[in-house]
């Protein structure tokens, strides 16, 4: 106690800088974590935060019987869990493949040109998208060319979800793949050329030095896309969907927008309170399986 | 080089591996280059169907469209103020924050390093956010848009890692020259840190720029807008009150298509001259620790 009385007189200007940061989180992330408490309200502007009355699990109750967030939730998991299976390993293959390539300035060109959609919203590739997907549009001319009918790839409710898979792998796959180039790039060469002295063709360095070696990178991404599972990707589907996917495409963040729209706030809450507990308890679980896994080795934290 | 050889697993790999890269390359180029092909297309052309690899009968009457539309000068204007300011502003809170936290005798560093991790795992989500920037008066100013993410664990941590990188005796040294922790920080730290902040910076400018979701919540005044949320009026709702003005000024030289097309390519320009800078920085920013913390 003494002692830290004592630093704290000596270390003063270093917690002068401390102070409005600890204020800054409190009011921009802790008070929304309080303001959960909606969840468990009858909130309505007039009455305010505090004036408005508690009404237990009601409002759960409500959002769980309604029906419709149920399928919110089933869409949610649908298109995120399709995202994991098709698009988590396409950056590390993607990966892999620059990473033969011999010629440096190739593989620097297409490294940089895979990477550039990353940089731009959602709103610019929606747009861009709509043009080229849209009934008319080039793509589908050019399979009208082909002989091949015309698909909606915007309004079907299947196809949309291709959509949204596919243009979500060509968005995120060269960034992506940026991330495994940057641990690659720490392998010793001396590895490599052990294993020409030992006679292995470059299959068999991949499989025994180079993926290896990205166990840890994998690991960690896969947590984090886990936690994330009931992210589906608000930006992309916002600007994408119509009326005439909204059964296959409604999604948790489309939901709560939609709450705000008409000013059911504590309705929005608890389904953001569901979100955040859900994508916590993930990240806290698969960390500690993988941890457990590696004996203490792996893990994000 | 003999022929067998040539044909051998080896070779012909390679071959598909390049060729493979270089049509996913082109798969992420055509799209740009369709939109960059229309906006300068006349109506005429840009209405015919097909692939427009390249561009005919060149016109920039989509151009003249958007530079005259005062909205749309105006929202590139607040986007260009807003990204400026936000980054500025951001790159010096995070750097304020990160120091006291990379020193070892800051009192109470761990539990409040362990405070601003936890924002990282556990959100309040949106609508309690959202109700905090209306109880706060910030509807409908541009500090709405800024205030919420000046100060980021991630950020943070960052600029704390490369901190910690800086040898101890410099703080000493400065420190019976008798300079002040401000000091330090201004004088030796943030000259030393170059590279991180750079990429704490370009990665706050692109995302000010990119951001449309708090502007669309937020900023209820069309002054006030900012480019993305007008551009998603435009190419996303189609809205008419946008392009049918444009039509009209512009009689026959114009479609809905080009108008869209040149507003997007507005939006994109900034960040493609970027690119250079953006690319070499990002990627320095993953190997600063974007992966593991």
């Amino acid at each position: 106690m003494k002692t830290t009385i004592l630093a704290m007189k000596r270390h003063f200007a270093l917690l002068v800088m401390l102070v409005p940061v600890v204020l800054y989180f409190l009011l921009f992330h802790y008070t929304p974590m309080a303001g959960l408490l909606l969840a468990f309200k009858d909130y309505t502007i007039r009455e305010g935060f505090f004036g408005s009355s508690w009404n237990g699990l009601e409002t759960f109750r409500r959002l769980f019987c309604a029906g419709d967030f149920v399928q919110v939730v089933r869409n949610t998991v649908t298109i995120s869990m399709l995202r994991l299976v098709f698009g988590f390993f396409s950056p590390l293959l993607l990966a892999l493949l620059l990473n033969e390539v011999r010629c440096t300035g190739y593989r620097t060109a297409v490294q940089s040109i895979a990477a550039l959609p990353n940089y731009f919203s959602w709103v610019i590739l929606g747009g861009i998208y709509l043009m080229l997907l849209a009934d008319q549009g080039p793509v589908n001319d050019m399979l009208a060319s082909c002989g091949l009918p015309r698909i909606g790839f915007l309004t079907e409710g299947n196809w949309f979800i291709a959509t949204l898979i596919s243009t979500g792998i060509w968005q995120s796959v060269g960034y992506g793949a940026i991330i495994y180039l940057a641990a690659l790039a720490g392998i010793s060469p001396d590895l490599y050329e052990a294993a020409d002295v030992d006679g292995a063709n470059r299959l068999q360095k991949v499989i025994h030095i180079t993926l290896p070696y990205l166990v840890p990178t994998v690991v960690t991404l896969f947590i984090l896309s886990l936690g994330s599972i009931l992210n589906a990707g608000f930006d992309q589907i916002y600007n994408l969907y119509n009326p005439s996917v909204y059964d296959v495409s409604d999604i948790i963040d489309t939901f709560v927008l939609r709450r705000i729209q008409i000013m059911e706030f504590s309705i929005g809450t608890a389904a953001g309170l569901f979100k955040s507990v859900v994508g916590m308890f993930l990240i806290v679980t698969v960390n500690s399986v993988a941890r457990r896994l590696s004996k203490g080795e792996q893990g994000v934290y | 080089m003999k022929p067998k050889k040539f044909f051998s697993s080896g070779y012909l790999f390679d071959a598909a591996n390049i060729l493979f890269l270089g049509l996913l390359a082109a798969t992420m180029i055509y799209p740009f280059l369709y939109i960059l092909n229309i906006s300068i297309s006349s109506a005429a052309e840009a209405s015919r169907g097909g692939l427009h690899l390249w561009p005919r009968n060149i016109s920039l009457a989509a151009y003249q469209v958007v530079f005259s539309d005062t909205l749309l000068v105006r929202a590139f204007i607040n986007s260009v103020v807003r990204t400026l300011i936000g980054t500025v502003v951001t790159v010096i809170c995070c750097a304020i924050a990160a120091y006291p936290l990379s020193r070892r005798e800051t009192p109470f560093r761990r539990s409040t390093t362990l405070f601003i991790l936890f924002t990282m795992v556990f959100s309040g989500g949106l609508v309690p956010s959202y109700l905090l920037i209306r109880s706060l008066g910030l509807m409908d100013t541009m500090a709405s848009l800024i205030l919420p993410t000046i100060l980021s664990a991630f950020n943070i941590v960052i600029i704390k890692n490369f901190f910690q990188s800086i040898p101890e005796s410099y703080v000493e040294a400065a420190r019976i020259d008798g300079a002040s922790e401000w000091r330090i920080l201004f004088q030796i730290f943030i000259p030393l840190s170059g590279p991180v902040l750079a990429t704490v910076g370009l990665w706050t400018a692109v995302m000010h720029w990119n951001s449309w979701f708090d502007a669309m919540l937020y900023i209820t005044s069309e002054n006030k807008q900012v480019l993305q949320t007008i551009l998603q009026r435009i190419v996303i709702d189609s809205s008419p009150a946008f392009l049918d003005a444009g039509m009209a000024a512009q009689e026959g030289a114009v479609t809905s298509q080009t108008i869209k097309a040149a507003t997007t390519l507005v939006t994109i320009l900034p960040i493609l001259l970027c690119y250079p800078f953006l690319q070499r920085f990002f990627t320095k920013g993953i190997m600063l620790g974007g992966v593991k913390e």
